[in-house]
């Protein structure tokens, strides 16, 4: 009994350990990235006892900065909305993460563990679900601060997270068509099959389409550029223009998390999960050569390690791109929601639902 | 707009492709500078305060008032400088010099540095070459206004940038400077 709730303990602070330290790593991975990707050094000044550490400090002189401001709230702001609204983001944004697996079931003497946070059925739905309650937060902000620019700010995040949201789920649609289930891990498991015999039948292969799409909507759920209505810095300040200290700093937290769970929603459901190619349960198995044998721990440590890098990969491409491209106007936004994410979705799902026809059945 | 431009999707990844190799670039950079080839630059950064780069000989940089050989400053009082000043920054108060032949000195010579804005002309109008701006001290800085003027005994005190543009003399510290 004791044994099994340590367990699952165990899983939860596995996976809150690697959202939050993937979280709070990513403020010194955005300064370095940008600054290498633009022939610069970036911030390195940050030191304890002299050491620097290529600025690995500066997420800790954040936090104190952040932590030891002045909280300001507005006379007229909504004392409790107010205050609810940052963590509202950042809750949402972190229990996001529940539902994706980062490994496959761990046997260990007679107990089998799913690696995964939470076992859902409806994962996808359950991440969904969450990834648009986070707007509810910036909602919340932006009417609480009694600030029109602010008020303006939320409102662009509700549609924004809106034209995006549903982007997302179409473009699912595909994918839970090919792999035939809600719950994460059998649609990660679904993607370890072999097309022609070599070609692992991930998400990006399978779906193509569907990955740009969920790409591109996902990139915008995280409100950064080239998406940042709800921000907008350089026209209106947007929903965190009355935040202060610690909770814009949340803010902030929240946007990273975001990144996170997209990386790792990403992951999941197109780039094979905790899938290795070739390799089963036992060992590995090379198409038309031999079979290496792995022990059991050995297959699992590979997986989970084959899930972080993916994550890291992913989110190394999503920082490529917010540090790459100029952002959209509001209405260019919405009309590449809603003209061009929206249409092609659909049209992704009947194009997998004929293929799926002519083929018939399920192709892994 | 091109077909291909109206997608988007194509600019986007050229825009990419673009930064990843700035930033795989840089990367080698910075690892065959860690390995020991210091030739190697991944970054065009100057790093200011341990690394500078070359100043001008022309640079103007903070005033220091010319010494005779028995250590007396070389001005005359004539008040060139405080005149041509857009600033008016510089504060001279003349007194009789013991020597009939050189008649003044500044009693006080007083330069207000939060209003000058380094033009070089208290320079060029001396005649006497008692004013120069050659010390190659660039970083003064004081937390009050009175901090920032410098009297004749401290300006007398500098001594010009050595060959490398580099100062030779420590800033003067004020002695009414509050912090």
């Amino acid at each position: 009994m004791i044994l099994d709730l340590g367990i699952v303990f165990g899983r939860v602070a596995f996976v809150m350990m690697f959202v939050l330290n993937l979280g709070g790593l990513l403020t010194w991975v955005e300064r370095k990235q940008s600054a290498i990707m633009q022939d610069r050094i970036g911030a390195n000044r940050a030191s304890i006892l002299g050491f620097r550490v290529m600025g690995l400090f500066h997420p800790l002189a954040d936090a104190i900065k952040m932590l030891t401001k002045e909280d300001f709230r507005p006379a007229r702001a909504d004392r409790f909305l107010f205050a609810l609204a940052p963590f509202v983001s950042v809750f949402f944004a972190l229990v996001a993460f529940a539902a994706i697996p980062f490994g496959d079931t761990l046997r260990l003497a007679d107990r089998e563990i799913p690696l995964q946070a939470v076992t859902l059925n409806v994962g996808i739905l359950y991440v969904f679900a969450m990834l648009s309650l986070g707007v509810y937060g910036v909602m919340m902000a932006g009417w609480s601060s009694a600030n029109n620019y602010a008020l303006l700010g939320g409102q662009r995040a509700a549609a924004l997270m809106i034209s995006a949201e549903i982007a997302i789920g179409a473009s699912i649609m595909g994918v839970i068509m090919v792999y035939g289930s809600l719950d994460m891990q059998d649609i990660v498991r679904g993607q370890g099959h072999l097309l022609f015999g070599w070609l692992p039948a991930w998400g990006i292969v399978t779906q193509p389409l569907a990955f740009v799409l969920f790409v591109t909507a996902g990139i915008a759920a995280t409100k950064r550029i080239p998406f940042d209505m709800p921000e907008g810095e350089s026209e209106i300040i947007g929903y965190f223009v009355e935040y202060s200290g610690m909770k814009f700093g949340m803010f902030a937290m929240a946007d990273f998390l975001e990144t996170v769970v997209i990386a790792g929603l990403t992951t999941a459901l197109f780039l094979g999960g905790w899938q290795v190619p070739w390799l089963l349960a036992d060992g590995f198995h090379v198409p038309g050569g031999p079979v290496v044998a792995l022990p059991h721990l050995a297959v699992v440590a590979l997986q989970v390690g084959a899930f972080t890098v993916k994550v890291c990969l992913m989110i190394f491409v999503l920082m490529l791109i917010r540090w790459t491209l100029p952002r959209f106007r509001y209405d260019q936004a919405m009309r590449l929601g809603w003209l061009g994410l929206f249409p092609l979705s659909i049209l992704n799902i009947v194009l997998t639902g004929a293929v799926l026809l002519l083929i018939g059945g399920r192709t892994p | 707009m091109r077909l291909g431009q109206r997608f988007y999707l194509r600019e986007v990844v050229e825009g990419v492709v673009l930064t990843a190799g700035h930033f795989f670039r840089n990367m080698g950079r910075h690892l065959a500078h860690a390995l020991g080839r210091t030739s190697a630059r991944g970054a065009v950064t100057i790093q200011y305060p341990e690394e500078r780069r070359p100043y001008s000989p022309r640079l103007r940089s903070l005033h220091r008032l010319v010494r005779r050989e028995d250590g007396s400053p070389r001005c005359v009082a004539c008040m060139m400088c405080e005149t041509v000043c857009p600033a008016r920054c510089i504060y001279i108060v003349a007194a009789e010099h013991p020597n009939p032949d050189i008649e003044k000195l500044p009693e006080r010579f007083d330069i207000d540095l939060g209003k000058c804005v380094f033009c070089g002309y208290c320079v060029e109008a001396c005649p006497e070459d008692a004013i120069r701006m050659d010390t190659g001290i660039l970083e003064f800085s004081s937390y009050s206004r009175r901090g920032m003027i410098y009297t004749k005994e401290m300006l007398l005190s500098l001594e010009p940038a050595g060959t490398d543009g580099r100062p030779t003399s420590p800033v003067p510290i004020p002695a009414n400077r509050t912090v």
